[in-house]
């Protein structure tokens, strides 16, 4: 009887997903996304024109009005929430030595970062630029047309 | 002779620096963003809410905290290019080091240009 040994230097057969290797692949791919969503966000909201003094429900509506920046948005929203999502799990992962902590960690993180996409995510897309009980004077300028019409 | 050891403290050097900031801007980012979506959340609940809270961003003392966030985030994410460029582009590791310093210079540009401004409307005198 003989016995079958494996060829040592062949590959090892990879059988399950190796999600360690998408995790990380996912950083460097959003990273770059990131960039052009986030820094663009910042400088149209905060460097240009009145910067943050120009911040209020009616600087949204006007926004929002338009499904570019809706869109835009949501994209930043995802993108971000996962990717600083999965920097906080290795984060977690560094500096907890017990396994049930660590798993309790990280199972608490993934359901905040899940109910505040879905939570932004509505946000965006129900969102009512000139709420009818409001004071016309918070509402931006194009719900006057709206209402007398 | 006898080489004197590096210490304890993980290399010390641009390396070591350059994750530190890379990990507690990424932590600093992500605590805002959870707060940040929740402020945004109430443009849903009246037009009211939603600016009160806002004025808060406008305050000096929150208005300083901005100036931090821009840094961080600037940093986070120009550090971030440079931490895929040396995965990826075969000169990466050699030039990591003055990609560092470019980042920084960047990054620390870019706020303190944005800083005046900003002051102006957080300040006021
Ligand atoms: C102090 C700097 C910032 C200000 C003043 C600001 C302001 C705003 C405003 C006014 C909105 C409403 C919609 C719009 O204008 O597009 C918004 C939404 C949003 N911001 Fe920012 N932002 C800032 C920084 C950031 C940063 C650094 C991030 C990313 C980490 C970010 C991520 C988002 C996201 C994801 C939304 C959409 C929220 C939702 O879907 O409910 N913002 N921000
Ligand atoms: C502006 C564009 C951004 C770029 C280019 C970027 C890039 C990166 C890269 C390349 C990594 C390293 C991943 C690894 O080593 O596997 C990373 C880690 C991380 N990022 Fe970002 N990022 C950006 C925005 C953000 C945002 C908005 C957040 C928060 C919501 C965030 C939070 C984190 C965290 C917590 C880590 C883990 C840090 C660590 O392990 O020490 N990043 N980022």
């Amino acid at each position: 009887m003989s016995v079958q040994i494996e060829i040592p230097n062949s590959p090892r057969k990879q059988r399950v997903t190796n999600w360690e290797k998408y995790g990380w692949l996912y950083m460097r791919i959003s990273g770059p996304l990131l960039i052009v969503l986030i820094f663009t966000h910042v400088f149209v909201n905060l460097f240009t024109g009145e910067g943050i003094k120009q911040i209020d429900f009616a600087f949204v509506a006007g926004k929002w009005a338009d499904p570019f920046w809706q869109w835009w948005d949501v994209a930043m929203l995802w993108l971000a929430l996962i990717h600083g999502t999965l920097g906080m799990r290795t984060v977690i992962n560094d500096y907890t030595e017990k396994p049930k902590l660590r798993t309790a960690l990280v199972g608490t993180l993934w359901s905040v970062s899940g109910a505040l996409i879905l939570l932004g995510t509505l946000v965006v897309f129900t969102f009512d630029p000139c709420p009818p009980t409001s004071n016309p004077d918070l509402l931006p300028s194009f719900c006057e047309a709206i209402a007398s019409s | 002779m006898s080489v004197v050891p590096a210490g304890t403290l993980y290399r010390g050097k641009v390396g070591m620096w350059s994750w530190v900031l890379h990990r507690i801007s990424g932590v600093a980012i992500f605590f805002f963003l959870l707060v940040h979506i929740l402020d945004t959340a109430l443009v849903r609940v009246s037009p009211e809410a939603y600016n009160v809270v806002i004025e808060s961003y406008k305050t000096p003392v929150i208005g300083l905290a901005e100036l931090g966030l821009v840094g961080a985030i600037l940093f986070h994410g120009l550090n971030g290019v440079r931490i895929i460029l040396v995965d990826f582009w075969s000169k990466g590791t050699k030039y990591q080091n003055i990609m560092f310093w470019i980042v920084l210079v960047l990054a620390v540009g870019i706020t303190a240009y944005f800083t005046p401004g900003h002051l102006e409307r957080v300040l006021e005198f």
